[in-house]
């Protein structure tokens, strides 16, 4: 039975989707068969980011709704086979999704992969629910600001309380803490809170810190997940967290400001 | 009717009861919403009469048995109603709800009062039976709470301490506890104690960053708490009407 992990945030730009391409396709660079799911429909973007727009035929909402089949819609990375898509759609709005119909879904999914990742849509409304409700992992991403963290608290109450296994009085869902866009000079300089100000306030086991990057920007746009880019930092530190995850102990890295000839190298991405 | 006897005497008294603000007559998303809420504090909804506000609703059908089944599922005691139409109020009185008069304006219809006990009475045997040890738990001990309490996330512990065994009660929860409060971790939420009156309550917590405390309805805000507390291991009780934050 698959290991389904949802990636969410509760506030929006944090990260999640290329969290959750990058995420992916980590795992299926290590032999899991990986699916990412995006419920995000209506704003639908992990295609874009794991560039395989253009090969969107049906959708989730198809699946759910019988249209079609998951063979039909779920899309197979060309650069590594273990790693599907499941596109959100861009025509219907959240309501499409039914707590039954994810759930058959899931389930149908779960005899045939290791991994499925649900990239969350961003708030605390229907879609987000949707997403976190079957999870048995989350990976709860947060940028160094108070407001994204109070935002990402938030979250983790509705996870301990709004889920499946909360529901059925289960072990609680694994939570795991990832902080993005994090800026070590930044940091230094008191414009943004340390790794140890945010794990002060959400009291959570943090699972990557993934530095600001350029990097990230440019793997969004041309539709590579950042962790393929294996010389940038950010790419770097998505495989410690895809190990970590993994059962690695691994120390983390880019926490600090980079020596004077590093300087260049962190700019340049 | 029998004049009163020695039997009974008849009195008026005044009770405070929760009012259930209806917002929407879509029962299915109130079934989900209740229980959300219900899940956070079980035990504050026990038994609990409740009186049912029908007036931000738009003019229409209610489902009153629906509604009413679905309050007992969640221990309530559904006991009347208050504003709505003539129609949706005839409608509630067919399922022995109360027509209660609004906050003000509208008369009271006074001889509908006397339903109210009856129905209450009958809810109470409808309801899920109580066993003796659930009660002297509600009654007696203390709620435990070992996870993270979240921003937005609200504990109540009817009758008894509440204790918080975790790494934070981050800003934005609530907790709520008719006697003491007892938090090991961080309190960076809204702590209240006593809320049923208990003067003689009050919160221990071993890292202060409260938003606010509360000791039977007294309170002081973050600011009003000095700073040499920020952090500190204290203990927070009344001293005549005065809420006093003392070192331990």
């Amino acid at each position: 039975m698959a290991r389904i992990m949802v990636v969410t945030s509760g506030k929006g730009g944090v990260g999640k989707t290329t969290t959750a391409a990058a995420f992916g396709m980590g795992l299926a660079l290590r032999g899991y068969k990986t699916a990412v799911i995006d419920f995000d429909v209506g704003l639908r973007n992990l295609d874009l980011i794991m560039g395989c727009e253009r090969r969107v035929v049906y959708d989730f909402v198809n699946v759910i709704s019988g249209d079609a089949n998951l063979n039909q819609a779920l899309i197979r990375d060309k650069r590594c086979h273990q790693l599907y898509v499941l596109p959100a759609s861009q025509t219907k709005d959240k309501e499409a999704l039914t707590l039954e119909g994810v759930g058959r879904v899931l389930e149908a999914m779960g005899k045939d992969f290791d991994y499925i990742l649900c990239d969350s849509p961003a708030g605390i409304e229907h879609g987000a629910n949707m997403a976190m409700y079957y999870a048995d992992d989350a990976l709860v991403v947060t940028n160094p600001e108070v407001s994204s963290v109070r935002d990402s608290d938030r979250m983790l109450g509705i996870l301990s309380s709004k889920s499946r296994r909360a529901e059925n009085g289960d072990e609680p869902i694994r939570e795991f803490l990832l902080l993005t866009r994090y800026n070590p000079v930044r940091v230094a300089s008191g414009d943004m809170l340390s790794v140890e100000d945010v794990q002060e306030i959400l009291a959570l086991e943090l699972l990557g810190v993934i530095p600001e990057s350029e990097a990230v920007l440019n793997a969004s746009n041309s539709g590579v997940p950042v962790i393929l880019d294996e010389t940038s930092h950010a790419g770097q530190a998505y495989a410690d967290l895809v190990s970590r995850y993994l059962g690695e102990d691994l120390p983390h890295r880019f926490l600090d400001v980079p020596k004077k000839g590093l300087f260049g190298r962190l700019f340049k991405g | 009717m029998a004049q009163a006897g020695s039997t009974f005497d008849l009195k008026a008294g005044s009770f405070t009861f929760p009012t259930l603000f209806l917002q929407s007559g879509n029962l299915d998303t109130l079934s989900e919403e209740l229980d959300a809420r219900v899940e956070q504090a079980p035990e504050f909804f026990r038994n609990t009469p409740v009186v049912i506000d029908l007036s931000a609703l738009e003019s229409g059908g209610v489902d009153f048995p629906l509604l009413v089944g679905l309050m007992r599922g969640h221990g309530m005691l559904p006991v009347g109603v208050r504003g709505g139409t003539p129609a949706q109020q005839e409608s509630a009185e067919l399922m022995e709800l109360a027509v209660l008069s609004e906050a003000r304006g509208r008369r009271p219809p006074p001889e509908r009062t006397s339903p109210s006990a009856s129905g209450q009475s009958e809810g109470a045997a409808a309801g899920e039976p109580k066993s003796g040890a659930e009660q002297l738990r509600s009654a007696n001990q203390a709620t435990i709470v070992d996870r993270p309490v979240r921003s937005g996330q609200r504990i109540y512990a009817p009758g008894g301490d509440l204790v918080v065994v975790a790494a934070v009660v981050s800003s934005g929860a609530e907790l709520m506890a008719d006697g003491n409060v007892h938090i090991y971790g961080t309190l960076r939420g809204r702590v209240l104690a006593g809320v049923k009156g208990n003067r003689e309550a009050r919160i221990f917590c071993r890292d202060l960053r409260a938003e606010l405390v509360s000791v039977a309805g007294r309170y002081l805000i973050s600011e009003d708490i000095e700073r040499r507390f920020n952090g500190a291991q204290v203990q927070i009780r009344l001293d005549g009407d005065r809420l006093i934050v003392d070192d331990l």
